[in-house]
């Protein structure tokens, strides 16, 4: 099990090279000169020629990418134009906000997906199984900054339920001392129940708008899985030996039928990642996504490579983790080194 | 014999997929509808979409203005229908850019396997490695904020998706017995793939296409809201919303949602058109 | 005279089965599927008994309706059957107007069932150990505490060697005999009365198909457990049942103690089933297979009898009627024209 598990980091390598190589390659591939890039739409030319011999960009190719690796290493992700601060550090006070955001994003959608397609799937062709598919094609058809704003229109503006979308936190409450960074985790830690409220009314719309997009994956498949599970052999002899009905549904049916279901996750979360940046700009919420915007419309253009950088490191170390996740749920992978 | 057998079974069998499903039907009016504002959008507007009136701005809709003016007073009707021809011709730049490209990749990948495989898969993996818009961004970023580079980088985040499918594909028909015959014959393995393999391939490719356009037009919108691509005031559906985001909060609904509304309605046809296709070719594959 | 009557004689020396009610008593019972293309007839008219202690096997080609014979019976049933006419009874409950709980009580405590393919039939993701003190759970009354130790009693019983280790082992992890072996500890765990085996060695390679038979017969001759044993195998029936219920096409075509059967066959159709069941001494020339297939059950213009287009000793009338020569006694035959002495 555990060579395994290292088998599949070692696995996880190249994609972590390849993710390095191809922002290495966009930077550096820029038409024109990288170095006015770097330097800003206001650079002098000796500004751009200062750029030029710092970042090392008259040195041949390969040695530029040694360079970059050793400084990535180091965690020099390059200086920010606009705010005058080095990228890594702006994007690490950031992230917490835009994994908080997938994450509870994530959450919504399962809670709501995962029933849904099990009950479509027990209740096969009865109205619950048609309302879920409709939900589900309509929601694969979603922009998702269209859906922010229709959120946001509705509950905000119509009904006066949901707070403006202004961030993360009412200014009139000030953020809880960060533990994790995820408000809700550490507003929970202070036992401040108001304070906990204040920062869930801020989350639930963004999150559900992300979360609205991604329902008809997990429950498409959480339906077929299911679908297939229900009418499977060892399903019909659990229910042959006289097991009770909730039993065979939840610890013969759900769990064989899950298995998949984790697969699908990979796909969910480079969605999940992607709409991320549109719904920080509609929701204002402080993330590395709104960042990389605020940066792009400056052409200020490091932190956005350190952005699409961090996102991709990101994104292997979640397909990982799902694949590690995997290992331990299916005892079966003994079979398939 | 068989050909003329074979196109009234064609026929009846298409007729039984539109008429089987009333949605299927709704969504090949849409497509139709869609496909004429793109084509004669500019004569079918009713007013100028650039014309601005600043008198006129920010009017609900009405019976002058059926889905209201904007904040420069121009009719937002006439933008969404103009935008049609700017989004459907990006989506299908990119989505024909990615087919010429990864198919081919595809193709040559799953039938003579090896260190071509390897290195297609490996292209694959690494564009796969990347939340896709958000690899997008960064090709538009660091290529120029044009159209053209829009294009590309929606293309090239599109590629996975065809290679996977034409090697799937190829890979399947490469020991099958007309291909074997076709080697017999004397067909060099290129003649083999280019004459024989690809032209198989092409009824679910052309399922992959029709899915595919439904995200390339979401994408191409995506880029467009954040600021890549489209400027202002070119109209284009993502831009459109873009534009009215900020008067959602002062009640001002139509100038973000009914330019979205458009957008949705736009991939949901896709969508469906791509599933009524796949019901057509490949019954098998319903989900 | 086949040589595959030469060993019914043997089965039916051993614990002869008490006389009596039966234990299950299924009556005129018919079942239909409503499919997309039709509505299939899968069983018509189907009556058949088993008795405390007694083995009966149910014999019958690969679609004849042997299985639907027993889903129906369980209850487990497809969504688009539907049984049309016919009384089920199980020592006296009738299991047709039983609700779903009910039936749910009596499956695995009261009848068990093995089916074939045991692994597929096994939870892919749940230790064996696991799953019987599921259904030890569920009917053995067994104190928490002392579940796992049942569990690996089970095991034993069964001859499962290791059974300590055994016990924590996924069904990918064993043989498909020794799948098969847990299986009927599941099936039997309940003490049910009444145990039934759909073609429970299909797939095993002839030791163990032996082995596993021979497990079956020891236990349930120890404790009278009331078997219907589904099979295709004709010589597999001939050894190791007291009763022979011959099925064709959804029809039950004749009922014989196993030594009348194979001694004196009266069907058409169970003629032609043993003249085709290799034996052993038969040279190759001497297999005489039967002409055709089963009929499509979804034909409206099925005959009566649904053998008439395979059987050599057809007449017009099969077509409309068809006969049932003592029914309930202990031999009995479905035929217009059966062999035999009249």
């Amino acid at each position: 099990m555990m060579r395994l598990a290292l088998w599949r980091i070692v696995g996880a390598l190249p994609n972590l090279l390849g993710v390095v190589v191809i922002t290495f390659l966009l930077t550096r591939a820029l038409p024109g000169d990288p170095a006015a890039f770097f330097a800003g739409q206001a650079a002098s030319n000796e500004a751009i020629e200062q750029i030029r011999a710092q970042l090392g960009l008259d040195r041949p190719l390969p040695e530029q990418f040694v360079t970059y690796v050793v400084d990535l290493l180091m965690g020099d992700l390059g200086q920010s134009l606009t705010t005058g601060q080095p990228v890594a550090a702006e994007i690490l006070s950031r992230l917490p906000a835009s994994v908080e955001l997938t994450l509870v994003a994530l959450a919504i959608a399962i809670s709501i997906a995962l029933p849904l397609g099990v009950l479509a799937a027990v209740h096969q062709g009865g109205w619950i199984d048609q309302f879920a598919r409709v939900i589900t094609t309509a929601g694969v058809s979603l922009p998702v900054f269209f859906t922010g704003l229709l959120l946001t229109w509705l509950f905000y503006f119509v009904l006066g339920w949901a707070p403006s979308p202004i961030g993360r936190l009412d200014p009139a409450f000030s953020p809880p001392p960060a533990v994790t960074g995820a408000y809700l985790i550490d507003a929970a830690l202070t036992g401040d129940g108001e304070l906990w409220v204040a920062c869930a009314k801020q989350i639930v719309l963004p999150a559900g708008a992300m979360a609205l997009a991604v329902l008809a994956p997990i429950a498409r498949m959480t339906r077929a899985s299911m679908l297939s599970v229900l009418s499977s052999d060892f399903v019909r002899t659990a229910r042959a030996l006289g097991l009770r009905g909730d039993t065979v549904l939840v610890r013969y049916a759900l769990r064989n039928a899950l298995l998949p279901v984790v697969t699908t996750l990979g796909m969910v979360f480079s969605f999940l990642l992607g709409s991320n940046v549109l719904i920080e700009k509609v929701f204002a919420w402080p993330g590395i996504g709104s960042f990389a915007i605020d940066s792009l419309t400056a052409s200020d253009y490091a932190p956005v490579q350190g952005f699409v950088l961090t996102m991709g490191v990101l994104y292997v170390l979640l397909n990982l983790a799902i694949d590690l996740l995997y290992l331990v749920i299916d005892p079966r992978v003994v079979l398939q080194p | 014999m068989p050909a003329s057998g074979a196109t009234p079974r064609r026929v009846s069998h298409l007729r039984y997929v539109l008429t089987e499903n009333p949605v299927t039907l709704v969504a090949v009016v849409m497509y139709c509808v869609l496909v004429l504002m793109a084509g004669f959008g500019p004569m079918i507007a009713p007013y100028d979409p650039l014309a601005t009136a600043p008198e006129r701005a920010l009017q609900p809709p009405s019976a002058a203005h059926w889905f209201g003016t904007d904040a420069l007073g121009r009719d937002i009707l006439s933008r969404c229908i103009v935008a049609a021809r700017l989004d459907l011709g990006l989506a299908v730049s990119a989505v024909a850019l990615s087919f010429a490209i990864g198919a081919p990749l595809g193709a040559a990948a799953g039938f003579f396997g090896g260190w071509a495989d390897r290195v297609v898969s490996r292209l694959a993996d690494t564009i796969m490695a990347f939340p896709l818009f958000v690899l997008a961004m960064g090709i538009v970023a660091a290529m120029g904020n044009t159209l053209a580079n829009i294009v590309i980088a929606t293309a090239i985040i599109n590629l996975p998706f065809y290679i996977r499918v034409a090697r799937a594909e190829a890979n399947v028909r490469r020991s099958a017995g007309f291909v074997e015959s076709a080697r017999l014959a004397g067909n060099s393995e290129w003649g083999v793939l280019v004459r024989h393999v690809f032209p198989n391939l092409l009824p679910p490719m052309a399922v992959q296409v029709s899915l595919n356009m439904g995200w390339a037009i979401l994408n191409a919108a995506g880029l467009s809201f954040i600021g890549l691509g489209v400027r202002p005031p070119t109209p284009e559906w993502g831009i459109l919303v873009a534009e009215g985001a900020q008067y959602i909060l002062s009640g001002e609904w139509w100038v973000a949602l009914l330019p979205g509304a458009v957008l949705m309605t736009a991939v949901f046809s896709f969508n469906l058109l791509g599933d009524a296709l796949r019901d057509l070719l490949d019954p098998r594959r319903r989900t | 005279m086949s040589a595959v009557a030469t060993h019914a004689p043997a089965a039916a020396d051993d614990a002869a089965p008490a006389p009596g009610r039966a234990l299950l008593e299924m009556t005129d019972v018919s079942l239909e599927f409503r499919t997309r293309s039709g509505t299939v007839r899968a069983l018509q008219h189907v009556s058949l008994s088993v008795r405390r202690g007694e083995i009966v096997g149910l014999v019958g080609e690969s679609g004849s309706g042997k299985s639907v014979l027993c889903y129906a019976l369980l209850g487990l049933s497809d969504r688009a059957a539907r049984i049309t006419s016919g009384r089920i009874d199980y020592d006296g409950i009738d299991l047709r107007a039983a609700s779903e709980r009910e039936l749910q009580d009596l499956r695995g405590r009261e009848i068990g069932m093995v089916f074939q393919n045991p692994r597929a039939a096994l939870n892919p993701i749940r230790t064996i150990g696991r799953q019987l003190e599921d259904v030890l759970r569920r009917h053995g009354a067994v104190r928490r505490a002392d579940l796992r130790e049942r569990a690996i009693e089970a095991l034993r019983e069964v001859a499962i060697a290791d059974p300590q280790r055994r016990h924590r082992a996924y069904p990918f992890e064993l043989s498909g005999g020794m799948c098969q072996r847990v299986m009927i500890a599941l099936a039997l765990c309940g003490a049910p009365r009444l145990l039934i085996a759909d073609e429970p060695t299909t797939g095993l390679d002839v030791t163990t198909q032996a082995a596993v038979l021979a497990l079956v017969r020891e236990r349930v001759r120890a404790s009278r457990v009331a078997t219907l044993l589904i099979t295709h195998d004709l010589a597999l029936a001939a050894d190791f049942c007291d009763r022979i219920v011959v099925m064709h096409a959804g029809h039950v075509v004749e009922t014989a103690p196993t030594g009348a059967l194979f001694g004196a066959p009266r069907h058409p159709y169970t003629q032609a089933l043993i003249a085709s069941t290799p034996a052993g001494r038969d040279a190759l020339e001497e297999l005489r297979p039967i002409a055709g297939g089963l009929p499509d059950l979804r034909r409206e213009d099925l005959p009566a009898c649904r053998f008439l287009e395979r059987c050599p000793r057809a007449l017009p009338a099969c077509r409309d009627a068809l006969a049932h020569v003592a029914p309930g006694a202990a031999h009995a035959v479905a035929c217009n024209n059966p062999l035999g002495a009249p």
